[in-house]
């Protein structure tokens, strides 16, 4: 609010040196800011980074098993799935609240949080690759002389891969989404800049974590393409 | 674990249910807003995907549409819309606008690919019938597509009721406002019981909507019929 009055009088008086300066206008692109903040805005981009890797890579580790039991017992596929769905429906704001007894105010209640979405996602994406086998390929692997784990993870999984990948998409771009509300327990990477933008009304700092967050995402979603085109060459091969 | 215990105590606590920051005007809120804004989104988005679906154009669009809503946190566009001028700023207008674009997409790109994957046998049948344009779209294509418009519906709804909680972080109330007062307030029982609110309205709407998604459903209603038929 003052930086916006006190840039309108200005303007007013000096509108060639002062209207340039888009700190004291408060105006939403502003490279000055980005300048002369470049350590904070890397400093929260790197925490967001860290909170969301960590939460994709623990989800990613724990839906593995957890898809496989649910295959080999079908009496727990209806339980992991219907769990999976209760937990995504929980508001992120509300579930890390929840965690909050066990976890405390630190980063471990947004990393444990995210895990758990991210694990909702990727456990139907195991799941669903793995169904998506064709019954076929899995006879001429047998036939082939593979044991049930050759099986998995030289026929399966491989296959499975283009669906694992999506999932892995999908969880990756919503947790760097989400991580900004974990500006609630102080550990929100990008979001924690939004939300002191916020409270100052410093639109600079409020845009640029923002655009931010969504190049991140961005970032993330091409590399996993590209690491999809790099595993499955034989897809690559076709399309071109 | 005493824990457990206050939060019971706060649930127990006559003035929690009364007054404007009580558990009755906070839900009310919750629902009023996120309804609002689903019948908004529902009411711009479905009209838009028929008519594309129907066209088979624009798929291109409906995807960015719902990759876009992915990779956009709901967080920064709450506070964008809350620094800019009037009429948003601090106003329902800014936290409405902020739920309706979440809603959009998954509406949108359901809806779109539900009508567009309709069996082509159907249609092609429909049109040698002799049937028009927009009798294909009402009376094929939009009942085949039924299914999934519902799960775009119930997806969006989820995502309403999320992002109005995270509007608590930004202004106004619903009850994310219980949450975000107990955090202001460092009273962990106010917190909780905040989330557990929001849980439990979450987890009430996912399930209305379930059964709301199957009395829907023409196709549902055929199934069952040709389930009696067969036995």
């Amino acid at each position: 609010m003052i930086g916006r009055a006190i840039g309108g009088v200005l303007v007013g008086n000096h509108a060639a040196t002062v209207s340039d300066d888009c700190l004291i206008r408060n105006a939403w692109v502003c490279p000055e800011y980005v300048r002369t903040r470049a350590d904070e805005l890397a400093a929260a981009t790197v925490e967001h980074l860290r909170i969301t890797i960590l939460s994709v890579v623990f989800g990613a580790v724990l839906s593995l098993p957890l898809a496989l039991l649910a295959r080999r017992i079908p009496r727990l596929r209806g339980t992991v799935l219907g769990l999976s769905t209760a937990i995504y429906t929980i508001p992120s704001l509300a579930l890390f609240s929840l965690l909050l007894p066990f976890t405390g105010l630190s980063d471990r209640t947004v990393i444990v949080g995210l895990t758990l979405y991210s694990l909702t996602i990727l456990v139907r994406a195991v799941l669903s690759g793995l169904d998506g086998v064709p019954e076929e390929v899995r006879d001429a692997g047998r036939g082939m002389g593979y044991s049930p784990n050759g099986l998995l993870w030289r026929v399966e999984l491989p296959l499975a891969l283009p669906v694992l990948i999506g999932g892995l998409r999908i969880a990756t771009v919503s947790t760097v989404a989400l991580t900004t509300v974990g500006t609630i327990v102080g550990s929100g990477g990008l979001g924690n800049l939004i939300q002191t933008g916020l409270q100052s009304d410093f639109k600079a700092q409020v845009f640029t974590a923002s655009l931010l967050c969504v190049v991140i995402a961005l970032v993330l979603d091409v590399l996993l393409i590209g690491t999809q085109r790099v595993l499955m060459p034989w897809r690559r091969a076709e399309a071109g | 674990m005493g824990w457990i215990g206050d939060v019971l105590a706060w649930f127990g606590n006559p003035q929690n249910w009364q007054g404007p920051n009580g558990i009755p005007q906070r839900l009310i809120e919750h629902v009023g807003v996120s309804a609002a804004a689903l019948g908004i989104a529902c009411a711009l988005a479905i009209p838009i995907a028929l008519w594309l679906g129907h066209l088979h154009r624009g798929g291109g669009l409906a995807v960015a549409v719902s990759n876009v809503g992915r990779a956009v946190p709901t967080f920064a566009v709450l506070v964008i819309l809350v620094l800019l001028p009037d009429p948003f700023g601090l106003s329902t207008l800014s936290i409405l606008t902020a739920l309706v674009l979440f809603a959009i997409p998954p509406i949108l790109t359901n809806t779109y690919v539900g009508v567009r994957e309709a069996d082509p046998a159907a249609v092609d049948a429909a049109r040698g019938m002799g049937m028009s344009g927009p009798q294909v779209l009402f009376r094929v294509e939009l009942p085949l597509a039924t299914g999934l418009l519902m799960d775009g519906v119930r997806l969006a709804a989820v995502q309403v009721i999320a992002t109005a909680t995270i509007a608590a972080l930004v202004a106004g109330g619903g009850l994310g406002a219980i949450i975000t007062d107990g955090f202001g307030r460092q009273d962990q029982a106010e917190v909780i019981g905040g989330a557990i609110c929001v849980l439990v309205l979450a987890l009430s709407v996912e399930g209305g909507m379930a059964l709301l998604q199957r009395r829907v459903d023409p196709l549902r209603a055929v199934r069952e019929r040709s389930l009696v038929a067969a036995a």
